[in-house]
């Protein structure tokens, strides 16, 4: 057992850190940067192979390990970059078609997915359907060499700057709900497609409600067969699981340290309060945990062992620790904690941001419940739940508001 | 990277789980449970035959000079088969305790018996019903000889030599506390069995009237050896726990899958489901926890203290979760003495209180880190 | 709103105070007086203690006075028992007789059977039981097994229940049984009570993780029971059933240990943590008695308001299922952390040895049957969200089949 790189490991760590040295785009902290900015920086790594380090060499890729992958990406996380705006195009939709695209569409896609030039965003989820996607309503119709789509997509994370979008309709009603779903590639800047911005709790927008009115789309961006777009769609949230992960994450355990060092309570400062030592002890563990966990999947993976729905745990324990952990620290500081002027409180306020965007992440990409469901049924391979929905034409099944 | 046991190690655990599988079923922990034996002596001849006794013990001692990794992988199954020997007391106390402050001439006296299980040790620490401490301690040491009750001492009744913790000085302060070996079937020692929750591990009651003992380690260095040994101990004991909540989790989800109730088996209630996906996660983290400890152990790295406390916070949360949760499975069959349900509800708290409770252990987590933040 | 006593109240209160003082014994007033005590001891107290109650009217304070009551309000019972509580008496062993089994036979026995049975019940000369649960019946009650078939003027009972507290030292009981195996599981169920030293029943104890036996396994061979001690129609068996189960929420709603926050706060003034402080002074637990406490209080004042609602005339509800759903695992966990605080010896039963005579390591080795008797915490939350919050229940896979032809029946 050790922590070592194998000398291998070691000089693919020399080459990144000598090329980063050399290429990275540094942005100052504090300072905010946009789409531009990421696209530039896209463009470089790209060049250099590191935007897909796992992709095969025909797609651009650098035909490296997951191994190789971590590596860079512990290397890169040193550097303050813009941030990636590219995870839905090049971490779930094109290694999505390279399973199921034809090959004009592998050809004509990849690419400028990969260099940054064009943006994807996923038209998945919908009012009526989120954790359980495929009762998706949005409706895709024949119509000579095209389709025409109508319907109401929301959760549109990136929607507003997205170029292209992955999208999962229903083509067939009179079929069982997983039967008569159609996968296509859409442009968004067809005719008929309305983007609008919704605001989250924190004030922010980072994700929109899409809808379709008559959006007409080639028979050549369909993906698979018609009806089976369920397939399809589970390839690409297989990859969702591996990345989301601890997005966006910049104050944990240490900060959480430093505040109670210098938030004074009625007897001293809090870090010698022993409830306050308890939690801190409970998440660092936590973390801890989370962090070992990783190593242990990465030494299984450079040992060619890919790492199997265990990987349910690090969200289903991260998302909720971040919301409680954030709001522990607003606690410390008082009645202080509400505050959220960036110059007056401790981290620019980021623990206040944190516990405004937790909630966010306990639901995107599988809630906290649909995990534990995960882990019971695949990982202990304890029975589903008893289904309601099987066998039964989609049109059929009752509904709700 | 390579976070892993070895290949070698893994293959020394599946033995120790075939052996333990074989020799020391849950049958036989009921007998200890149900009699007055203080621990299964045969498991105990067949874990020496072994050389498990003398996993970490360097050969030129008698010992087989492996590392913490083995025994930790050990430990793990000891921890899943609630086997009933002194163990933890012999090897991860007291063998740990010469380990780190025996004179050459103390390895040479107590290894080689240690390694050939002709002897086994202890650790006396606690005096009364609560934490002991430099300032509570009352056991003393003068003129080579000990003075006071010992309560509880873990297989106290079993070993036959103690590592105590004395006064020998007459402050307060961590200075006045050393460590004295004791012969425990010498003249001036009296021991008396003690009833607890978990009577398949013997803790005793051991009084010292003017026992001869001699010192381990330097005189007023006592109390910083013996957070060594407990910060090493917490590793090992550490992976007994994962043994255990393992066990724990497999018990509770054969059952479920096999329990119906309204036409269905309850594993598919949900909220058995997220119950047991619960215990599966907090295993997880404990388990990989652990591993850390395991590392910091056997490479001696400079966080052991937090990496240790680390692990045995994260495995007592764990065990005691998936103990209690376990019978709750069960439902009424979980709390019947003739299942082996509170087997492990019983060992889950004997570990956990074992070496001092769970909050002290947040504490001392936390005293590492404020150390680590301030650098 | 307020709680002081009317004038009322306050002179009941009075009273009641006088007449216990006057008749308690001494000892009680200690509140591990009892840990330790065997079994046939305990009952023999019980037994002088009930009977001294009922004498007096106490025994059940709001039974009408023609069952041996006191025909008095439920707030008068309610600061009977805040007095008694003050008092460490025995109990238990009437709880399913008075509380579950003979509230049954007031709703369905005749005037002649109550007028045998009640009064030796209410005086602790009778004991009794509870035939329900069922190796493979527990949470799921209607899936019971033990069948009944008409004879004659009688029934034949031929099967097994199990978890049967105090079968063993219990004089009569309730049974449900299976009176039509064709028809679905909730339809063919048919109610009994019969008498415990019937030919044919066989008792055997079974010992629980604590090592006493307080329940049995119950075994009916060719059992006799006359049609006459049939309570309620030949397949109205769950609807009694239900009668008694609403009963035993109420029963065991304040369930739970005998110790309290106040013990685990003196226990945390006596112990001396690392620190050199009294436990009491260390952050951590405080903030663990601050909650306890206060989920005790939302327990009790959870009370009152039923308690306020009876006293209108109302009847309680589900609510109820709040009270052991908090207090069993509450209960866990705070004997748990007695031990914590205790540290390496908090494992320690010796009587003479652990604080309060070892009563939280007792208490805490009854805990996980307290978490599953009379509902499982599982169930119990099942309740509220289906009975007071209204949503739908679990998808059922067994409504409508005849019960002969569910999955792993034969
Ligand atoms: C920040 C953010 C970004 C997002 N980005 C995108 C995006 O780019 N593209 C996209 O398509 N979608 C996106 N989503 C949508 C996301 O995938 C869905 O919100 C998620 O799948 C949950 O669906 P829902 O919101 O419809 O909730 P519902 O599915 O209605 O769930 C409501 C509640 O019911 C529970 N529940 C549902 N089913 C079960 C069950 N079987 N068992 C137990 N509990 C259950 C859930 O856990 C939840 O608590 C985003 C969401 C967020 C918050
Ligand atoms: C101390 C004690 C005293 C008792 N005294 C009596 C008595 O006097 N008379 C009598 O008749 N019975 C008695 N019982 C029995 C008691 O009522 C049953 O044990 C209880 O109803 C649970 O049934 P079970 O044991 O069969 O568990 P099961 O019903 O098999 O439950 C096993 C597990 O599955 C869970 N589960 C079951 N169904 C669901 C569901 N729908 N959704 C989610 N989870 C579910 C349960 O919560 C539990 O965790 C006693 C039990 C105990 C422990």
């Amino acid at each position: 057992m050790d922590f070592e790189d194998t000398p291998e490991e070691a000089a693919y760590r020399a080459q990144v850190r000598e090329w980063l040295e050399k290429n990275a785009l540094t942005i100052p902290p504090a300072t905010r940067v946009g789409v531009t900015e990421s696209k530039a920086w896209q463009k470089i790594k790209a060049a250099a192979g590191y935007a897909a380090i796992t992709w095969p060499k025909e797609y651009g890729g650098m035909g490296g390990t997951s191994m190789q992958n971590v590596i860079y990406g512990q290397e890169e996380a040193n550097y303050n970059l813009p941030g990636n705006v590219f995870l839905i195009g090049t971490g779930m939709a094109m290694p999505m078609l390279m399973v199921h695209g034809t090959p004009e569409q592998k050809s004509r896609y990849i690419q400028p997915a990969l260099y940054g030039d064009e943006i994807w965003c996923q038209l998945f989820s919908e009012p009526g359907a989120g954790s359980d996607l495929a009762g998706i309503r949005t409706r895709a119709e024949r119509d000579g060499d095209d389709w025409i789509v109508n319907g109401h997509k929301i959760w549109t994370s990136g929607g507003h700057y997205s170029d292209w979008a992955i999208l999962v309709t229903r083509s067939d009603p009179g079929l069982a709900k997983h039967k008569g779903l159609t996968f296509f590639l859409v442009d968004m800047k067809t005719p008929g497609i309305r983007v609008d911005r919704i605001k989250q709790i924190s004030g922010q927008s980072h994700f929109n409600e899409v809808f379709l009115e008559n959006v007409r789309i080639p028979d050549k961006n369909r993906v698979g067969a018609a009806g089976e777009g369920w397939k399809v769609a589970l390839t690409v949230l297989m990859n969702e699981r591996s990345a989301v992960g601890n997005i966006g994450m910049n104050v944990g355990v240490d900060e959480l340290i430093q505040i109670a060092r210098d938030a004074e309570l009625i007897d001293g400062p809090a870090i010698h309060n022993a409830a306050v030592r308890e939690k801190i002890a409970d998440w660092h563990v936590q973390t801890q945990g989370l962090k070992y966990i990783r190593f242990r999947s990465l030494t299984a993976l450079s040992k060619g062992i890919t790492p199997g729905p265990e990987s349910s745990i690090t969200k289903a324990v991260s998302a909720p620790r971040r919301q409680d952990l954030a709001a522990f620290a607003m606690e410390l500081m008082d009645m202080g904690g509400i505050i959220q002027d960036r110059q007056i409180v401790p981290y620019r306020a980021a623990f206040a941001d944190d516990w405004l965007y937790a909630p966010g992440i306990r639901i995107a990409g599988g809630t906290d419940e649909i995990l534990k469901n995960i882990i019971a049924e695949r990982v202990l391979k304890l029975p589903g739940d008893v289904r309601v929905d099987t066998g039964v034409a989609f049109s059929d099944l009752p509904t709700g508001r | 990277m390579n976070f892993d046991f070895s290949d070698d190690q893994k293959l020394l655990k599946d033995q120790a789980q075939r052996f333990l599988n074989d020799k020391s079923s849950l049958k036989v922990v009921r007998r200890i449970l149900d009699t007055d034996e203080t621990h299964a002596s045969e498991v105990w001849k067949g874990i020496v035959e072994l050389g498990w006794t003398g996993t970490t013990i360097p050969e030129a001692y008698g010992g087989i000079g492996l590392g913490h990794l083995e025994l930790c992988m050990i430990a793990e199954e000891l921890g899943r088969s609630l086997a009933p020997v002194p163990f933890s007391s012999s090897v991860y106390l007291a063998t740990e305790a010469l380990l780190l402050a025996g004179s050459e001439a103390q390895k040479q006296k107590y290894m080689p018996p240690l390694a050939a299980g002709e002897m086994i040790g202890t650790l006396a620490l606690s005096e009364s019903t609560q934490a002991a401490t430099p300032r509570t301690m009352k056991v003393s040491f003068d003129g080579g000889k000990v003075k006071g009750v010992k309560m509880p001492v873990p297989d106290g009744d079993v070993a036959n030599f103690a590592v105590v913790a004395v006064k020998t000085g007459s402050g307060t302060d961590e200075k006045s506390v050393s460590l004295a070996i004791v012969d425990l079937t010498g003249p001036g020692v009296t021991r008396a069995p003690l009833r607890t929750l978990d009577p398949t591990r013997n803790l005793s009651n051991v009084t010292f009237d003017n026992a001869p003992g001699e010192l381990l380690g330097a005189q007023g260095g006592g109390w910083a050896i013996v957070q060594k040994v407990l910060d090493h101990a917490a590793v090992l004991v550490a992976f007994e726990q994962v043994g255990g909540a393992d066990a724990c989790l497999n018990m509770a989800k054969e059952y479920a899958l096999n329990r119906y109730a309204f036409g269905r088996p309850i594993a598919s209630f949900q909220a058995i489901k997220h119950k047991l996906a619960d215990m599966y996660i907090k295993n997880e983290l404990a388990r990989s926890n652990s591993y850390y400890g395991a590392w910091a152990l056997s490479t001696g790295a400079p966080d052991l203290a937090a990496a240790a406390a680390g692990c045995r916070v994260a495995a007592t949360e764990a065990f005691n979760f998936a103990a209690k949760e376990n019978i709750q499975t069960h439902g009424g069959m979980g709390f019947t003495w003739e299942f082996d349900c509170h087997l492990y509800y019983r060992r889950a708290k004997w570990l956990s209180l074992s070496l001092g409770s769970h909050l002290s252990w947040k504490d001392k987590l936390v005293s590492e880190l404020e150390k680590r933040n301030a650098a | 709103m307020d709680f002081d006593d009317t004038p009322e109240e306050a002179a009941f209160r009075q009273q009641v105070q006088a007449w216990l003082q006057a008749n308690a014994p001494q000892e009680s007033a200690q509140s591990v007086f009892r840990a330790g005590m065997d079994e046939a001891a305990a009952l023999k107290t019980a037994r002088a203690w009930q009977a001294e109650k009922a004498a007096a009217g106490y025994a059940k304070i709001t039974w009408p006075k023609e069952f041996g009551g006191m025909g008095g309000t439920s707030i008068q019972n309610v600061i009977y028992s805040q007095e008694e509580a003050k008092y460490n008496l025995p109990s238990g062993f009437f709880d399913i007789g008075l509380g579950m089994c003979i509230p049954t036979m007031m709703a369905y026995a005749t005037p002649q059977q109550l007028a045998r049975y009640v009064k030796p019940a209410l005086h602790g000369e009778e004991i009794w039981c509870q035939l329900f649960s069922e190796p493979a019946a527990g949470s799921d009650v209607a899936g019971i097994r033990t069948r009944a078939e008409r004879d004659g003027d009688d029934w034949i009972i031929n099967g097994q229940k199990i978890w049967t507290s105090g079968a063993h030292y219990c004089d009569f009981g309730i049974l449900v049984t299976r009176s039509d195996p064709t028809v679905p599981k909730h339809k063919g169920l048919t109610f009994f009570f019969l008498d415990m030293k019937s030919p044919g029943i066989e008792i055997r104890p079974i010992k629980q993780i604590s090592g006493g036996a307080n329940f049995n396994e119950v075994f009916f061979t060719n059992v006799r029971i006359p049609d006459t001690q049939r309570l309620g129609a030949i397949g109205d068996g769950w609807k009694v059933s239900l009668t008694t189960l609403m009963n035993e929420r109420m029963a065991i709603g304040g369930g739970g240990s005998a110790l309290g926050t106040d013990d685990l706060i003196d226990l945390a003034r006596k112990i001396t943590f690392p620190d050199g402080q009294p436990a009491i002074k260390n952050s951590a637990v405080r903030e663990r008695l601050a909650d306890w406490y206060v989920q005790g209080q939302g327990l009790k004042f959870t009370r009152f308001r039923t308690i306020t609602a009876l006293s209108k005339g109302q009847t309680p509800g589900p609510e109820n299922s709040i009270g052991k759903a908090v207090s069993a695992s509450r209960g866990q966990e705070y004997t748990a952390f007695a031990m914590e605080m205790m540290d390496m010896a908090g494992i320690v039963t010796d009587m003479d040895l652990a604080p309060y005579k070892a009563a939280f390591q007792a208490a805490w080795m009854m805990a996980p049957g307290m978490r599953i008797a009379g509902g499982t915490d599982e169930i119990l939350k099942n309740i509220i969200a289906e009975r007071v919050l209204g949503l739908p229940g679990d998808i059922r896979v067994d409504k409508d089949v005849p019960y002969n032809q569910l999955p792993g029946v034969k």
